[in-house]
């Protein structure tokens, strides 16, 4: 594994081109302040004109530039936006104010294995999860044995999944989702996967993308690491953003306000 | 330093949800047939039998309602062919609006995480109800081998009566699921409804048993429609006339029509309500 210092060191393949822009960025969640559950309700409180929402700002007019190549890491309390922001720049939640452009295309490393069929055999698993993820048949079909290789799953993979212990399947879902080198690789806090010993075989996985120039855009609340890994931070507050930098500068300033 | 190039994922340019929408299901037809073979595969993966239920299910209902009916609705002979072959049409709107809201539910899980067109979900459901549809086709003939009756040649129609109830089946999947996102409580009172709208349909009995002055509000059905323009060729043998099918074919293309627009106008919304 690389030490800190090397990870650090600028990496020549850097260019400041633009991959992902996010220009005056608004996320707002419509909470009902009370419950309407029924079309009858909704119906009268509609011609009452008594549907009262409270609206709550997940993100607050961002703007930022992530550049290709990059390793951008994003940090902030509990509910500061950092998920949101994920699901903004990969597609699931359209912002309802201000645009999001991206020039390449993402693989979410959110919630591994989210949808395997327990019914279904490994086999199985892999072109639907693969499906799932956006990918056609000759896709999953030339990286299916190395999916199974580097899963260590072995003569298990023609079983069905519920037979799979946690770890298993875990440990498919990740080679799934990064049996593709993606141009963008978003992650959520899923380095924790499998034993030690997976966990750096997955890690050397994801070093070795960013060697050869992906994208990626990680949350963790582990900051050492974050410095370790990140060539720029953003911090994140209340869903507006603090800072934009250096690692170490932002750590030090997020920790020197919530420690 | 600004990018010129095209983005692929650009949030405010985007000019037609729907249109939107069809590209999408394109890119992600890979995802359709697995979703469909999931479907099928899983629904008696456990089961000695397997798929074969898809097949001693109708065979099964038309088997009680004919000993319970027969001598009640003897007019129409066979009668097990006659009540098979409304069941059929019946079973796959059912399965597949059903399907479509269960579909988007447990998608919602995954929409929230990761971007998936949601309108595959409804049309994955229709897909595995065209399976079963088939399947059950082959009961149908059976039946109609063993009642005696004549497999007469205008069942080459049966193809159009098909499309068009899927099309049918299809936008009002979509326009129940989306409901049912919003408003939980449609999918139990679907189930109240789906009962309610089955004896409102002559599938178990015969049109004939209508009064006189009902005919005008059973004619507002769309499944009347749906159901005649399935029966006709496979029960009295002959091609449904113009003014028998042309209710059938505006339901359909109306229904499919407003669903997709009324599904896809609330695409963005899934990923915040499911």
């Amino acid at each position: 594994m690389p030490t800190v210092s090397e990870l650090n060191a600028p990496r020549a393949e850097i260019v400041a081109e633009p991959i992902i822009l996010l220009d005056d960025v608004s996320v707002h969640y419509r909470i009902p302040s009370e419950r309407i559950g029924s079309i009858k309700e909704y119906a009268i409180r509609v011609l009452q004109r008594k549907v009262k929402y409270r609206k709550f700002s997940a993100l607050n007019k961002v703007s930022l530039t992530v550049n290709r190549g990059e390793v951008f890491g994003i940090i902030g309390n509990n509910g500061a936006g950092k998920s949101t922001m994920l699901k903004v720049i990969s597609k699931v939640l359209r912002p309802n104010q201000g645009c999001v452009r991206v020039w390449g295309k993402i693989a979410p490393l959110l919630e591994l294995g989210a949808g395997f069929h327990p019914e279904l055999s490994g086999r199985e698993n892999i072109f639907l999860n693969g499906a799932l993820l956006g990918y056609g048949k000759h896709e999953m079909e030339s990286v299916f044995d190395e999916i199974v290789e580097f899963s260590e799953l072995g003569n298990f993979i023609e079983a069905p999944i519920r037979t799979y212990s946690s770890g298993m399947s875990a440990r498919l879902g990740f080679a799934v989702a990064t049996a593709h080198i993606p141009e963008i690789l978003i992650l959520d806090e899923i380095l924790s996967v499998g034993d030690e010993a997976f966990q750096k075989k997955s890690r050397d996985r994801l070093q070795n993308f960013q060697k050869q120039g992906a994208t990626v855009i990680m949350v963790s609340h582990g900051l050492d690491s974050m410095i370790a890994m990140c060539d720029r931070l953003v911090w994140l507050d209340h869903g507006s953003v603090r800072m934009i930098g250096e690692p170490v500068e932002v750590v030090a300033a997020y920790r020197g306000e919530n420690l | 330093m600004a990018n010129i190039a095209k983005p692929v994922y650009d949030s405010a340019n985007r000019a037609s949800p729907a249109l939107a929408e069809l590209r999408e299901i394109k890119n992600y037809r890979y995802l359709l047939g697995q979703l469909i073979r999931r479907d099928i595969l899983t629904r008696y993966k456990r089961s000695f039998l397997g798929v074969a239920w898809t097949m001693l299910n109708p065979l099964g209902t038309m088997l009680i309602l004919s000993i319970v009916f027969s001598n009640l609705f003897n007019a129409v002979q066979p009668y097990p062919v006659y009540i098979l072959s409304g069941l059929i049409v019946w079973n796959f709107f059912s399965q597949s609006t059903n399907a479509a809201i269960s579909g988007l539910v447990w998608g919602g899980g995954m929409l929230t995480r990761i971007y998936i067109p949601p309108t595959i979900f409804g049309v994955s459901a229709i897909g595995t109800a065209l399976v079963n549809l088939l399947l059950s086709i082959v009961p149908l003939i059976l039946v109609m081998l063993v009642t005696g009756a004549v497999i007469p040649w205008t069942i080459v129609f049966l193809p159009v009566s098909i499309l068009i109830v899927t099309g049918f089946a299809l936008g009002f999947g979509l326009i129940i699921s989306s409901l049912a996102v919003f408003f939980p409580d449609v999918s139990e009172m679907y189930q109240i409804v789906l009962t309610a709208w089955m004896y409102l349909t002559p599938i178990i009995y015969p049109e004939t048993i209508i009064p006189e002055n009902w005919l005008a509000f059973y004619r507002l059905n769309p499944m009347y429609w749906m159901v005649k323009m399935f029966r006709l060729p496979i029960f009295d043998g002959r091609i449904p006339t113009w003014a028998e099918l042309w209710p059938a074919l505006v339901w359909s293309v109306l229904t499919l029509v407003i669903g997709w627009l009324f599904f896809t106008s609330k695409t963005d919304e899934y990923a915040y309500r499911v």
